[in-house]
């Protein structure tokens, strides 16, 4: 399953953090940051849990960069 | 500008200011680096704030932490060697601030500039309750939903008119700017805008499905498709900041310790800490981290405006290495609009076949089948068409009035086992055998779109090399065609399977290097679509599978448009490449200046945001493609 989410973040290079942090959480297959549009595609594992595991990739997000948002 | 920007800009202006001030202010001792560490704190705090957060946890190397560990150095080494020169810490710190902020503001503007340019989302739609307008959210149209289109607005969901008609602007949709006339019966797109009259429409399709979401989706997701040039930079951008540190801290202590122990020359801790600092402000990635996505963002952007829809950033690289263009002639370089042009042979009435052609036909969306029910001119009544078999490739066999019906080419009589007579007009020949016996053929012709030939001459001009056309109709038909246009190479009396065959062997033969770009108008080569390099679907306006199989959907069906997306595409590479050639080759210049001594922090900070903004300013020229 694929599902877009609207982010907020400020540097290019955060956005790329921001996706390896995603893309190395728990049930999610692969993520994509779109720097350009704000938006973050992610597709989910099968049989996971898509708003368990956002909450944790947004976890691991603010830890790689503290200023960064996504809306769930 | 937003809140955030707007913050920085006072911070930036106050920090600026007090530092002219403490300029000319007579401290000194403690005083002055209170007073200096006033302006620092301004400028510089969320940089600190952020850097210990990045070591709590562990994500050290970024590049709050370069310019944190660079000017909290400098401080300490002005403190340790008494000189009170704190105006650089606190002016690298300025700069890089400034930098940033100018990077988030150009952001901010290519990002609304390019929503501008796709401006075509309906916000609502008009539907007619008990004598009154209403505005209603696109969303709830049902399909069959009679909506109302007033001058000025925007036509939201695809249907048919079925009252008014009125001059439609596609400029939104194609690029082109040459309006378009609907009356009664047309079909419409939803994002056109109808400039004169009044329009009723029955809606064919839901919202989400219509060609202006479709459109919207396609652009808003597609810089998410990654191109190499980009994988590279984040890539590179990994392995640089780590290496630059390290380097850094070999300058500051490896080599004093060398000059002791190995030279025998006193160490200067503090020229080489100074140094190493330096470094640090000089090594910063941004410039590539930001202008390489840019760049490719407003490529897309820019294409999209000029009705040519790149579907990802990879592809828009891919366009730029194309130096083979395969065509698919019918609906590509050639109208796609038949005509019957004679009908030869026959023992019936002319009328007669053509009717019998015309229904047997009915079913199939091939162009075909259109210029019969053209020619035929009256309504179809499809009730009297019973056990239609479309042969692909070859025509249909069905059952008109309980007569069987065979209409198609020279396979599908020597199928039947019905001898035919063959034709030497140019054109596409439909044989008819009706009730098994032959009865003649009817002479369709294709007419070749009117900028064809100007079209692949600037194709050559773009840089393609080699130009082939495939297509399913007769030998004659396609050479007279490719000649008049001045196409390398024919492929003709191809079934759809036949297409993708041919362009895998072309595919093989290709040179290493250069990609091959498939071109169809996507009713059947989907297939072929998807096996190219490229895939490029043509005035694909309202044909979803086309936008789902292509990776670059033109909007309209003007073959020079091919040329021109190639055009923009090289445009947009050629502005990446400067951007990572420039930005690595002046970082890595500086990085050995400073390292030699030659560059103090004043030049390392002028650099980096300098070289930052340049590529920034670049990058959005490639939303410029107008002129292309």
């Amino acid at each position: 399953m694929k599902k877009t989410y609207k982010i907020d973040v400020d540097c290019a290079n955060c956005a790329n953090k921001m996706e390896e942090a995603a893309r190395k959480t728990e049930g999610v297959q692969s993520a994509t940051v779109n720097f350009m549009a704000l938006k973050m595609i992610v597709e989910f594992a099968e049989g996971q849990d898509p708003k368990a595991v956002m909450e944790q990739v947004r976890r691991n997000c603010k830890k790689v960069e503290d200023d960064c948002e996504i809306y769930l | 500008m937003n809140k955030k920007q707007k913050i920085m800009l006072i911070r930036i202006l106050t920090a600026a200011a007090l530092l002219a001030v403490l300029h000319v202010l007579p401290v000194t001792g403690w005083l002055r680096f209170g007073l200096y560490l006033i302006p620092y704190l301004i400028t510089g705090y969320d940089i600190l704030r952020k850097a210990l957060k990045g070591i709590q946890n562990r994500q050290v190397f970024d590049e709050n932490f370069l310019m944190a560990v660079a000017t909290v150095g400098a401080i300490v080494l002005a403190l340790y060697e008494q000189s009170g020169d704190y105006t650089e810490a606190i002016a690298v710190m300025l700069f890089y601030q400034i930098g940033e902020w100018f990077q988030s503001y150009a952001v901010g503007r290519s990002r609304r500039n390019i929503s501008e340019l796709m401006d075509i989302r309906p916000d609502y739609a008009n539907v007619e309750r008990d004598g009154k307008l209403e505005q209603v959210d696109p969303d709830e149209v049902s399909i069959g939903t009679v909506i109302v289109v007033q001058p000025g607005e925007k036509v939201p969901i695809d249907g048919t008119v079925v009252e008014g008609a009125s001059t439609l602007n596609t400029a939104a949709l194609t690029g082109e700017s040459l309006p378009r006339e609907v009356r009664e019966g047309d079909e419409i797109i939803s994002g056109c805008v109808n400039m004169t009259g009044l329009l009723k429409i029955r809606t064919t399709r839901e919202f989400g499905e219509s060609t202006v979401s479709k459109i919207l989706d396609l652009v808003e997701n597609a810089s998410s498709r990654k191109s190499r040039s980009e994988d590279f930079i984040s890539r590179f951008a990994r392995v640089y900041t780590p290496a630059v540190c390290f380097a850094a801290l070999a300058l500051a202590i490896l080599v004093p310790l060398a000059r002791m122990f190995l030279l025998g020359l006193p160490a200067g801790w503090g020229v080489w800490v100074y140094r190493a600092l330096t470094f640090l402000v000089a090594s910063c990635p941004c410039a590539l981290v930001i202008s390489i996505p840019l760049s490719f963002f407003a490529g897309i952007g820019g294409a999209s405006n000029a009705g040519v829809l790149v579907k990802g950033s990879n592809y828009l690289e891919t366009l730029s290495q194309t130096r083979t263009v395969v065509f698919d002639k019918t609906g590509t370089l050639t109208q796609g609009v038949f005509e019957v042009n004679g009908i030869h042979h026959h023992e019936m009435e002319n009328e007669k076949l053509v009717e019998y052609a015309a229904l047997a036909e009915s079913a199939s969306s091939h162009p075909i089948s259109k210029s019969l029910q053209r020619a035929y001119g009256r309504e179809i009544d499809r009730s009297r068409v019973t056990d239609v078999q479309e042969i692909s490739g070859s025509g249909v066999i069905a059952k008109v009035d309980g007569v069987e019906v065979a209409a198609g080419n020279d396979k599908l009589m020597d199928r039947l086992g019905v001898p035919y007579i063959p034709c030497h007009s140019v054109g596409t020949i439909i044989h008819m055998a009706v009730g098994g016996k032959y009865a003649g053929h009817i002479v369709i012709s294709d007419v070749v779109k009117p900028h064809a030939r100007e079209a692949v001459q600037a194709l050559r001009s773009a840089g393609v090399h080699r130009t082939v056309m495939l297509t399913g109709d007769a030998k004659p038909v396609a050479d007279q065609v490719a000649q008049s246009l001045g196409i390398d190479q024919v492929y003709a009396e191809l079934l759809p399977a036949g297409k993708v065959e041919k362009v895998e062997e072309l595919l093989q033969d290709n040179s290493e290097r250069g990609k091959l770009a498939f071109v169809g108008d996507g009713i059947n080569d989907a297939p072929v679509l998807s096996r190219a390099d490229i895939g490029i679907a043509m005035g694909a306006m309202g044909s979803d599978a086309a936008i789902e199989a292509a990776d670059v959907v033109l909007m309209d069906d003007d073959p020079a448009k091919i040329a021109k997306a190639i055009r923009i595409s090289r445009k947009c590479l050629r502005i990446v490449y400067e951007n990572i050639v420039f930005a690595i080759g002046i970082k890595l210049a500086c990085l050995v200046l400073v390292a030699l001594g030659f560059a103090n922090m004043w030049l390392a900070i002028f650099a980096d945001v300098g070289v930052m903004i340049l590529a920034v300013l670049n990058a959005i020229r490639a939303l410029f493609v107008k002129k292309l």
